[in-house]
């Protein structure tokens, strides 16, 4: 990778003795600094956008200026979202993502543990059974999968989404945690091999230790996936019992068709717990995901 | 001595209780067993690989989703192959996958070298530039439902007429909205993945461009581009094969309207199946679907001249 040649800086030889002022390492970007304003106007509008009107009530929806503030901000619009189940779909959320990702973590530790630490054919096959899967786009499975959770009677439970998010969660936590166990020194575990410590102990107490940030990364990343996972509720389940927040917010969507201000009430209140999340998590979060893609 | 290493992948855990006599053999033999693998490799084959295999499977038979299920031989895929809503579905698939990734890239690499940088305000942006890929598909697609409403959008508030247009009910304009709204949601997080890339390149290579009087425009592209080739294989192979999944989004968004101007692969095959009941169909769709994701998982591969976890142990 060092290696790779580069063309251009061979324009001139510097010359020795001429003073350099570092004039790039200083001045300002300017160009850099207007595009980077102009994505976050892209990125920002449209979430203004969503939080006033959501304030406003659906006269002044028909009526003010879209971009303006609301003349007579009112919290109706989400009280009727609250009264609507919301904390009931905002629970089974909760219990369908903790309900994946620890299994998630636990099982893909272990099985990254064994890939690298280990030896044998039927392990290096279950690790490229594993790389494919980063290649199954779920959408294509879709069928075959409503077919078993018929079939095994789960369909319409929360653990209809759980098990089918815990298999396809698999590949990339593999991928991410194998990535950094490789690093991990192989003295270490030879060291406290020699001290009569078996491969369960090293696994949980000098491997676990050492790729945290990884587990933290596997963690947030599947968390936001299953999360936000729209496909497995639409089709797994049915009831509104069953419902989990973004299969919600578009039910009530149809069932609200005409009142923009509420539905834009239910984009932000679902969108809420996660913006929380990043504003408490967020130096692990973005290290963690630099961490685990830059590898 | 021969029985204790070929055994080693199944007793391995067991190895450094063996009696010292047999101390070579440890050399092979120890290690963690299969065992750990077990449970994420049980579930991983229960619940994606049997429906890998069962999606070929029932693209031979009819099933409408609750009856009973017959044989149908070739039946599914014939009327697949010609049915020209598959074709359709095809062309919209590669337009959004060529559009996403053109219009993506640049923005992320440039967003990415941008964040990289160690200035506060910079570090400010990149916080705020991260929340869409935080939110949902589905959250996403119903704000700019009511985002691009032509009365009462954002095009109405800031008064520009050419931006108060019909957006999802135009065949022509609305593929071209939905990319947009796709890039909106998933450029940052390619940035991110771009701005780990650029802090990973030696500050030596742009010290010594610096002294060969390198502005800033050639050190981008004869440093800041060429280090980061594994990056751009990395976030493209995420790219492409994500373009063949973007359901929840156009779902929502559009339906795969206006007509059939929108109607991806994915959501052709959930309507061939769920709506219209043709579970045989929608799994013949389906097989189409897993085909081309391997088949560009791989070439993309290919392309990168090495495979993937080689790429990685390099520090792409």
């Amino acid at each position: 990778m060092a290696t790779s040649t580069l063309p251009a800086p061979t324009a001139g030889i510097p010359t020795r003795g001429r003073r350099l002022p570092r004039l790039s390492f200083t001045r300002p970007n300017i160009l850099g600094g207007l595009g980077g304003c102009l994505w976050l106007a892209i990125i920002i509008l449209p979430v203004y956008y969503v939080v006033v009107t959501s304030l406003k009530d659906q006269a002044s929806y028909f009526t003010e200026n879209p971009l303006a503030l609301p003349s007579s901000p009112t919290l109706d619009n989400y009280r009727l979202v609250l009264q609507n189940d919301f904390v009931r779909y905002f629970v089974n959320s909760v219990i369908v993502t903790v309900g994946t990702v620890l299994p998630v973590l636990v099982i893909c530790f272990m099985a990254s543990y064994a890939i690298v630490r280990g030896h044998g054919r039927l392990l290096r096959l279950t690790n490229s059974m594993f790389l494919l899967g980063l290649a199954i786009p779920v959408q294509a499975v879709i069928i075959p999968i409503y077919f078993m959770i018929t079939k095994i009677r789960m369909y319409d439970t929360l653990a209809a989404l759980i098990l089918p998010s815990i298999a396809f969660a698999i590949p990339i936590s593999v991928l991410i945690l194998t990535t950094f166990l490789r690093d991990v020194p192989k003295e270490l575990f030879e060291s406290m091999r020699l001290d009569g410590c078996t491969e369960f102990d090293m696994m949980w107490r000098l491997a676990l230790p050492l790729v945290r940030p990884a587990v933290v990364t596997v963690a947030i990343y599947d968390a936001l996936q299953v999360w936000n996972g729209f496909l497995f509720p639409l089709i797994l389940t049915q009831s509104p019992e069953k419902r989990v927040l973004p299969l919600s917010i578009w039910t009530f969507q149809g069932e609200f068709s005409v009142n923009t201000p509420a539905i834009l009430a239910s984009v932000v209140l679902s969108s809420l717990p996660l913006l929380i999340a990043y504003m408490i998590g967020r130096r692990q979060l973005v290290a963690g995901l630099t961490a685990g893609f830059g590898k | 001595m021969t029985t204790s290493t070929t055994q080693a992948p199944g007793g391995g855990a067991t190895a450094s209780a063996r009696p010292p006599g047999r101390r070579a053999s440890s050399v092979t033999a120890h290690g963690p067993s299969l065992w750990f693998a077990a449970p994420a490799l049980i579930i991983f084959i229960a619940f994606a690989l049997i429906p890998l295999i069962g999606v070929f499977a029932l693209s031979f038979v009819n099933w409408n989703g609750i009856g009973a299920i017959s044989w149908a031989g070739i039946a599914n895929w014939q009327h697949v192959l010609t049915d020209e809503l598959t074709y359709n579905a095809l062309i919209v698939t590669a337009k959004v996958m060529f559009f996403t990734y053109i219009i993506q890239t640049p923005i992320a690499i440039l967003l990415g070298t941008f964040t990289a940088g160690r200035q506060r305000y910079r570090a400010f942006l990149a916080v705020l530039y991260f929340v869409p890929p935080l939110l949902s598909s589905a959250a996403i697609a119903i704000a700019f439902k009511a985002l691009l409403d032509p009365s009462f959008g954002l095009g109405a508030g800031v008064g520009i007429e050419a931006l108060s247009q019909d957006w999802l009910g135009n065949p022509d304009l609305v593929l071209f909205v939905v990319v947009f709204v796709i890039a909106w949601q998933f450029i940052p997080f390619h940035a991110l993945i771009y701005q780990g890339g650029v802090r990973q390149i030696p500050t030596s290579m742009y010290e010594a461009a610096q002294l060969d009087g390198a502005n800033r425009v050639q050190q981008f592209f004869y440093i800041t581009l060429p280090q980061l080739k594994y990056t751009i294989i990395t976030s493209s192979t995420l790219m492409v094969i994500g373009a063949l999944t973007y359901f929840d989004l156009i779902f929502v968004l559009t339906g795969g309207g206006p007509g059939y101007s929108t109607r991806v692969l994915a959501l052709q095959m959930y309507l061939t199946g769920f709506k219209a009941n043709d579970m045989g169909a929608g799994a013949t769709l389906g097989v189409i679907l897993v085909v081309i994701g391997l088949a560009l998982a791989l070439g993309l591969q290919r392309l990168g001249g090495k495979n993937q976890s080689a790429s990685q142990l390099e520090g792409a």
